[in-house]
């Protein structure tokens, strides 16, 4: 070792270099992210170029282009049709949507008894705000206020008739109105009947159990389609002569059962997941069926499918849009009823139309799906396995 | 308390029959069936005394009536004068169509999407995660209007139709394509074509057992292609070249010849296939997810090409996790295609409401639908069960 000459030997560390401008920054980020391989850049330069194609005209069409104001079809009409805008010009109409925007939050309800829908509205808001943020008190008279006493004040404000407010049918509803109401009551009713029936196919019972199967089954496998069909068709004949049902209660009833069959079988696979040892600590703590469950077993098992239970009701949101073929109008009926509308028949009107019904479907299911990511999250009590 | 006297009985307490268990589930169930009795006696007497008041006789023997009215798309000979039953066949032919190309189309969509969505390019990601957000938010019979209404009913009339290329044209009446016509001896080709998957699957299995038994590899890919290619090319030579294609021509006020494409069954095609391919690449994505990272890294580690380690150790097991979910998609676009009565593709449910309009047999009608839904959603169960117990973990 003696004969190395050792002439200068460091004695403290060397500091820290920063890393090369190459691994960092926009640069850095660029190549890892976007041109790792010569595939991947030629897949990035493809993807650049097809943003660059859709998203100017989507933009263009949806905001610089638009229409934003107008009385009639001619604002939205290109020279050669009769209107204003050059030849080869295309803009959403949103001129349309704007004078139709009453029609289509309240369909045909009377314009003076819109506050009506509005209170309404208001009430379901001041209620449902608190019970969706975790650290507002009061979440038991909150939950059943909006569960229990609700329901009751929002059928006297809508359907009047009583306490001197006009009575209005419900063939006077429409719009987004019908399809809050639908998918509201259809989640208030699929939720403990859902519940009921996932505790009926798990029963030991076999006439019970038996019942449940065929009815999760049957409805689940078929269209919803045929279930509003058959709720608007054969319901009346079900009743005795000279009964009626209201057409908005038949589709309601629709919905609600077949929410229910969907939500059973969400609700079936908590349970599944819960362990033996839940169910045989409540039977030795000497609780009945009832408690059992109430206490011990749906607390747990229904925290688990909180995600399954939002996409439920997802599908019912979106799902309501279906009894415009049992002619009802909800909000996507009322709009595809008013593009036929004489004044406003342009080539774009159609469009505008449904990308506007579109815009608030997508901002009511997104908000939902990213409540129910967020409940999850703080939920999550770290029991995982 | 540790003296606390304990008196034994010498036989079990009697419980009350009340809080007899076994009872008390007989007596529950007793009732249900009862109340089920009484209530299902209520609405037959109910739907019996409607039926009568309404003159409307029961039976499907309306099946064998006059129909009466057209249908736009059938894929088998109908006419006015067919029977109802022939046109509830005509639906049922269209729902099978409609959900077979869909789901075909959704699949291919959703596993490219979910791929995208896993990629490492940050750009093909977002766009992925954009398509899927949108489309999963939004009602599918929005996404059928707006394919139907906002895009090719306002497509140009025939005489300025989009001329694309292979001589297929694009207007508010549909999609025109060139059609083959076929003449005499084209069945050779069919038979070529069965000759050469036969002959395929038969050098597969050799190729599999040769390589089991001494480890080397057969191109088994490219053999197999060129059999089932060359086989109905060779066909087609020997019956002297069997195929005319007839091309559509502009006419004034239509195109006339080749094959038509109607809008409607455009728009529910691809309004099906554009959602359930965003719901399939959120199946395809967790399936590729849920397979351990250590898989992938065992399989370089084994010195396969990322191509080779995602077909054979990676695809394998992600399709353990996709299977059931898929199937449950492919049943919901089943489901979905009855959304074909909002624009008038004459699918099942919209020619057994036409029917139901002009008999009344609502009950039969119901009945008929009950029927066949529950029998597709029960074949492709079956199916896809069978396809998973296949593709299951086989522990040895």
């Amino acid at each position: 070792m003696d004969e190395h000459d050792v002439s200068w030997v460091r004695t403290e560390m060397a500091l820290a270099q920063p890393a090369p401008a190459s691994q960092t920054g926009i640069v850095g980020w660029a190549r890892k992210n976007l041109l790792a391989t010569p595939l991947d850049g030629v897949l990035t330069i493809l993807a650049l170029l097809a943003v660059a194609w859709v998203l100017p005209q989507i933009l263009n069409w949806a905001l610089f282009s638009a229409q934003w104001t107008g009385v009639d079809r001619t604002a939205c009409l290109t020279a050669s049709q009769g209107g204003a805008h050059p030849d080869g010009w295309s803009g959403a109409c949103w001129a349309f949507v704007g004078a139709k925007f009453g029609q289509f939050m309240f369909g045909r309800y009377p314009v003076d008894e819109r506050w009506r829908v509005i209170l309404t509205a208001v009430i379901f808001v001041a209620l449902v705000a608190p019970l969706l943020v975790p650290r507002a008190p009061y979440k038991r008279l909150n939950a059943i206020l909006f569960f229990a006493v609700f329901p009751f004040v929002a059928f006297f404000l809508l359907v009047g008739g009583f306490f001197g407010l006009r009575f209005v049918e419900t063939s006077e509803w429409g719009g987004l109105m019908v399809t809050l109401v639908l998918s509201y009551v259809g989640i208030v009713v699929s939720l403990p009947l859902g519940v009921l029936l996932a505790l009926g196919r798990r029963s030991k019972m076999p006439a019970i159990k038996l019942l449940c199967v065929i009815f999760i089954e049957a409805v689940r496998g078929v269209p919803l389609v045929t279930v509003l069909f058959m709720a608007s068709f054969m319901l009346p004949l079900f009743v005795p002569p000279g009964m009626t049902f209201d057409k908005f209660l038949r589709a309601l009833i629709g919905v609600a059962l077949f929410a229910s069959a969907y939500m059973a079988e969400v609700v079936r696979g908590g349970l599944q997941a819960i362990p033996r040892g839940q169910y045989e600590g409540a039977d030795s703590l000497g609780l009945g069926y009832w408690q059992k469950m109430g206490l011990i077993i749906m607390p747990q098992a229904l925290k688990l499918v909180i995600p399954g239970i939002v996409n439920t009701f997802i599908g019912m949101f979106k799902d309501t849009t279906l009894v415009l073929i049992i002619s009802m109008f909800d909000l996507l009926g009322v709009v595809k009823q008013h593009l036929s509308d004489a004044n406003w028949a342009t080539p774009q009107t159609a469009k505008t139309g449904l990308v506007f019904a579109a815009l608030v479907f997508w901002l009511f299911c997104f908000g939902m799906s990213r409540y129910s990511i967020f409940m999850e999250r703080r939920l999550d009590t770290g029991h995982k396995r | 308390m540790a003296l606390q006297h304990v008196e034994r009985a010498q036989e079990p307490a009697k419980a009350s029959l009340l809080y007899d268990p076994k009872v008390r589930s007989l007596f529950f169930q007793v009732v249900l069936i009862l109340a089920l009795i009484f209530g299902v006696w209520w609405i037959v007497d109910n739907t019996i005394e409607n039926l009568r008041r309404s003159n409307i006789s029961t039976g499907f023997a309306f099946l064998r009536g006059r129909a009466g009215f057209d249908i736009s798309d059938s894929l088998i000979q109908y006419s006015s004068d067919s029977t109802y039953g022939r046109a509830i066949l005509v639906g049922l032919l269209n729902t099978v169509l409609v959900a077979i190309t869909g789901i075909v189309t959704a699949t291919i969509l959703g596993f490219i999407i979910g791929i995208c969505r896993l990629s490492r390019n940050w750009l093909l990601r977002k766009i992925a995660m954009v398509y899927v957000e949108i489309f999963r938010n939004i009602p599918p019979l929005l996404v059928i209007f707006f394919w139907y209404l906002g895009v090719l009913s306002v497509l140009p009339a025939p005489r300025d139709s989009f001329v694309l290329p292979f001589g297929s044209y694009l207007n508010s009446r549909g999609f025109y394509f060139p059609r083959f016509v076929w003449a005499e001896g084209a069945w050779l080709i069919i038979a070529g074509l069965i000759v050469g998957i036969a002959l395929a699957w038969f050098v597969a299995r050799r190729a599999r057992a040769r390589q089991m038994a001494t480890g080397e590899q057969f191109p088994v890919f490219w053999t197999g292609l060129a059999l089932i290619v060359g086989f109905p090319v060779l066909g087609f030579v020997l019956a002297g070249f069997p195929l005319t294609i007839d091309f559509p021509k502009a006419g004034t006020f239509n195109l006339t010849g080749g094959f038509n494409v109607k809008p409607e069954f455009l728009s529910l095609y691809m309004a099906l296939s554009f959602y359930s391919a965003a719901f399939i690449a959120e199946i395809v994505r967790a399936g590729i997810q849920g397979v351990s990272k250590g898989q992938s890294e065992a399989s370089a580690a084994l010195g396969l090409r990322s191509g080779m380690g995602l077909r054979l150790v990676i695809i394998p097991q992600a399709l353990r996790i996709i299977i059931p979910p898929l199937t449950s998609q492919y049943l919901n676009i089943t489901k979905n295609s009855s959304l074909a009565v909002a624009i008038g593709y004459p699918d099942l449910y919209a020619i057994g409401g036409t029917i139901l309009n002009q008999t009344g047999q609502a009950i039969e009608i119901v009945v008929i639908f009950m029927v066949i839904y529950l029998g597709i959603s029960l074949a492709t169960s079956l199916f896809m069960n069978w396809f998973n117990t296949k593709m299951a973990l086989k522990e040895r």
